[in-house]
């Protein structure tokens, strides 16, 4: 029974992180999808929402500035909110920049960011990171919600502390990864009817032939800004919901774009890019790939340990994270290559529309 | 004058300045040729570096096995050129070539798998912590010392700091007479121009794309051990940690302008050592931390205001 | 079969852009020692035929023709190494090489006639002697096409195709142009060349072409083709 229990948590967070990828993926869709920008920021824009969460919510701090202890909610809108507004001052003065031109610039403009959270220790606690991030529902378990309103309203400390005890202690995952794909599900609803609007199928006929959609009269820069801030946006709640999971974060290793930005394109271009399906599904493949193979590889590495008794495997162990890293990044090129077009094909909104 | 202002300048700010600079200068070379004849950016070249540095290391460590001594780096380099060299040769065959003429978004893309690609397996190969590459403290060498002294102006430059800039300059000698004075060089420069052109000349693109290759890879291996002398360790990070202020100086001198390259990169490795320097004042002009930010900074204001560059290189 | 001073002959061309037909069924022939020149509106598909002779685009049906060879599906370098110099109409200087590396460039397919080549073509064009250090792209319009067309010689051309060369010119550099076809032809080198200025190209050419929509419309001698009135109608009026 335990076993069982084991598998389904994994299950879980399999699914919560899957999801906290999917809406990456579906944030960058849009900036790629819809307006055919190389975005290579993603780490960076993921730490603004993860950043601006924490240090709203988290409980006040002696080191540092905050955090405002404000509830979860309200530092998920303004993960999103302020993710936009970066985006707003980057995409206007970088729009116009070609493909690996932007790319560039979005990388440099990423490592910025992450280097003023490292600096200015005041606001962000620099590399000591931030911790105890509440987390959405297991947050409820904690002193300093319950004891105080709206919980306090239906009972007192003591039989809050009695009740939260009473659980399992894994009460709060089924619901955590619940209101990940919740969000996803929302997300995508709205890319959705985004997509089959005015606005998306404009977009659609800037992406095929910018020429002809200028010439037309269309106010193509304008159109490229809104998706990019719009696509960051998503990515800014992404973060945010990144910081509930690890509850910790700090400004070099989290954000690391070698895994988050890498895995995330990859995500895109092997579900399908241009294509909503195609990135959440791209998402949840890659990261089950992902966290398969470490298991596989850890377990390969044990059987090869007990073939070769007192081999050293940890080293192996040690090195199997990169690996998996190679792996991936030569399932990109295969992907690239055989099939660009990526796994789920883009369907075309008809000229009627659906 | 030389007591209060000269010698700590010059000594600490200066002269690092100027060795850094001859690393990005290098390392830009190579991504200035890429973004000029194959008309992509390279996200790869960095990794390109630090294998170099690492596979010089291997030989290193392989001399004192074998001789009993250490070798000097710039004697252990040259096998990993030629392995590094092979290894550009390579990818370009397997995952560039086919991109040739698809849209440069596919091959952006490709070489940004590529930098995972070989950065994954130095780290499975030599694993990811951080290597001692010479061990010592570097002192300053003895005969500048001196000879400075002489003049009253005393210059404390350790030999590896000399090796680099002297190694950079003659590189830099010998590429120079490459590009103008041979065939395949003036054909590199053709290319650059117009891609079509040189076709419907009859120049055979794909040798000059190899020789593309050979230059630009040779330029990345010295530069990342040039990186290793002067650092003194490497670690499988440093390739991307380049990487940025590298583009950030091809970009600043002018795509396709290999000079541009050299120009870039000086000024990128003067702005992040002078940036530390009190110019006003009892602190630093920018803290530390934000070291990395100078080269980040100018690129993207670079891409900005100016794309072309100092010396009017290519737009795209 | 190719007669015996038949240096190209193109038969029956059915020639595009991946999907879009734009020749269709093209017929024309250059011999020995001729200026053919290729007329006709915008749109007709005459560079196409030029694009075609080189192998740039996709041919669908017909043959090319060089000496008895037949080029379709040869790669571009290998069409040039067999004798086909091309200039095109825009483009067609290295501006960042100087005007000797430029000429350096043409010889690419025969390096070891470089020396020897260069020599003729300082003969022929003495304005490029004195400007053989500086960059091709600081020169003017007139000058870079000389450079085009002298870079296009320093391989033995057995055929000299010319995308449009008084494209853009002034009227005092298109006569210029126009008089030093005629002394490379002179030279021995046969051309042919597509052209919108028809009036003078058809003046200094043997034979002209005259293409509508793709198509062959007209074709005959350089002077029939000028007297000709439809000819004249559809072309000449507008012009000069």
């Amino acid at each position: 029974m335990d076993a069982l229990i084991g598998y389904f948590l994994y299950f879980l967070s399999l699914l919560s992180v899957g999801g906290i990828y999917a809406l990456l993926a579906l944030g960058l869709n849009v900036n790629w999808g819809f307006a055919g920008l190389f975005n290579a920021g993603i780490a960076g824009f993921a730490a603004v929402g993860a950043y601006t969460f924490s240090l709203l919510t988290t409980a006040e701090s002696t080191f540092h500035y905050g955090g405002l202890g404000l509830p979860v909610v309200i530092g998920e809108i303004a993960a999103f909110l302020i993710a936009g507004i970066i985006a707003a001052v980057i995409g206007i003065i970088c729009i116009r920049l070609r493909a690996d031109y932007l790319a560039i610039a979005t990388i440099g403009i990423a490592e910025i960011i992450k280097l003023i959270f490292k600096n200015e220790a005041e606001l962000t606690n620099g590399p000591r990171g931030i911790s105890k991030i509440p987390r959405t529902w297991e947050h409820f378990s904690e002193a300093r919600y319950f004891s105080s309103q709206p919980l306090s309203w239906f009972g007192d400390s003591q039989s809050w502390q009695a009740f939260f005890d009473s659980l399992v202690n894994w009460w709060w995952q089924p619901l955590f990864a619940m209101t990940i794909l919740f969000f996803v599900f929302v997300v995508y609803i709205m890319l959705e009817k985004a997509r089959l609007s005015p606005w998306g199928r404009m977009m659609t006929a800037i992406r095929e032939n910018e020429v002809a959609a200028r010439a037309a009269g269309k106010n193509v820069t304008k159109r490229r800004v809104e998706a990019f801030i719009i696509g960051t946006m998503i990515m800014g709640l992404a973060g945010a919901l990144l910081a509930q999971h690890l509850r910790f974060i700090e400004p070099t290793h989290t954000f690391d774009p070698s895994k988050m930005t890498f895995l995330v394109w990859v995500m895109l271009i092997a579900g399908g890019s241009g294509n909503n399906r195609g990135a959440i599904f791209g998402a949840f493949l890659i990261w089950f790939v992902w966290s398969a193979s470490e298991l596989f590889l850890n377990g390969f590495i044990d059987i090869i340990g007990n073939i070769f008794n007192g081999m050293d495997i940890s080293m192996l162990k040690n090195r199997s994270g990169y690996l998996r890293m190679l792996l991936i990044g030569l399932v990109l090129q295969f992907v690239l290559q055989k099939y660009p077009k990526g796994i789920l094909p883009e369907r075309r909104p008809a000229a009627s529309g659906e | 004058m030389w007591d209060s202002f000269g010698f700590e300048f010059v000594n600490y700010y200066f002269v690092p300045g100027l060795v850094l600079g001859c690393i990005y200068a290098l390392g830009a070379i190579g991504i200035t040729l890429t973004f000029g004849i194959l008309r992509f950016a390279n996200f790869a070249h960095g990794e390109i570096m630090m294998t170099g540095a690492f596979l010089t290391w291997t030989f290193l460590e392989l001399s004192k096995l074998i001789f009993g001594f250490y070798f000097h780096p710039l004697i252990a380099c040259i096998p990993s050129i030629f392995i590094a060299i092979a290894i550009a040769l390579s990818v370009d065959r397997f995952f560039y070539k086919p991109f040739r003429d698809s849209p440069t978004i596919m091959i952006v893309m490709a070489s940004f798998g590529m930098m995972l690609i070989i950065r994954s397996l130095v780290q499975v190969i030599w694993g990811p912590n951080q290597i001692t590459f010479v061990k010592g403290i570097a002192k300053p060498n003895g005969i500048l010392r001196d000879l400075s002294g002489s003049f009253d102006m005393m210059l404390l430059v350790p030999s590896k700091h000399i090796f680099i800039i002297l190694g950079t300059v003659i590189i830099m000698l010998a590429f120079n007479y490459m590009l103008t004075k041979t065939r395949i060089g003036k054909a590199m420069r053709a290319v650059s121009d117009s891609p079509d052109l040189a076709k419907v000349t009859g120049i055979d693109v794909e040798q000059v794309i190899r020789a593309t290759w050979y230059v630009g890879g040779f330029c990345a291996v010295m530069a990342g051990v040039f990186m290793a002398m002067d650092t003194q360790f490497i670690m499988s990070t440093m390739g991307f940690r380049m990487l940025l202020p590298m583009f950030a100086a091809a970009i600043l001198g002018g795509i396709g302008r290999p000079f541009g390259a050299v120009l870039g990169g000086l000024v990128i490795g003067f702005a992040e050592e002078l940036s530390a320097y009190p110019w006003f004042g009892n602190g630093p002009l920018l803290s530390p931390g934000y070291k990395s930010g100078v080269a980040f900074s100018i690129l993207v204001l670079m891409l900005i205001f100016r794309p072309s560059g100092i010396l009017k290189g290519r737009v795209f | 079969m190719t007669s015996q001073s038949e240096i190209m002959n193109v038969s029956n061309l059915f020639a595009g852009y991946g999907e879009t037909e734009i020749l269709h069924g093209i017929n024309l022939n250059v011999n020995d020692g001729e200026i053919v020149c290729v007329i006709g509106p915008n749109g007709a598909g005459k560079s196409t035929v030029l694009k075609a002779i080189l192998g740039q685009i996709n041919i669908r049906d017909g043959s090319i023709n060089l000496a008895d060879q037949d080029i379709v599906n040869t790669p571009t370098t290998e069409i040039i190494k067999k004798g086909i110099s091309y200039v095109p109409q825009t483009n067609n200087v290295f501006v960042s090489l100087t005007v000797e590396e430029n000429l350096e460039m043409g010889a690419w397919v025969n390096p070891e006639y470089t020396q020897k080549k260069l020599i003729e073509m300082y003969e022929l064009f003495p304005d490029l002697s004195e400007k053989r250090k500086q960059p091709a792209g600081s020169l003017s319009g007139g000058q870079r096409q000389m450079v085009a067309m002298a870079k296009a010689l320093m391989v033995n051309a057995k055929i000299l195709l010319l995308d449009e060369p008084t494209a853009g010119l002034s009227p005092k550099y298109r006569s210029e142009i126009f008089s030093t076809i005629k002394t490379i032809n002179n030279n021995g080198v046969p051309i042919l060349m597509v052209e919108q200025n028809a009036k003078q190209a058809l003046g200094v050419s043997d034979r002209g072409y005259i293409l509508v929509d793709g198509a062959n419309r007209h074709t005959g001698s350089g002077i029939d083709l000028i007297n000709d009135k439809e000819v004249a109608r559809m072309f000449l009026g507008s012009r000069e």
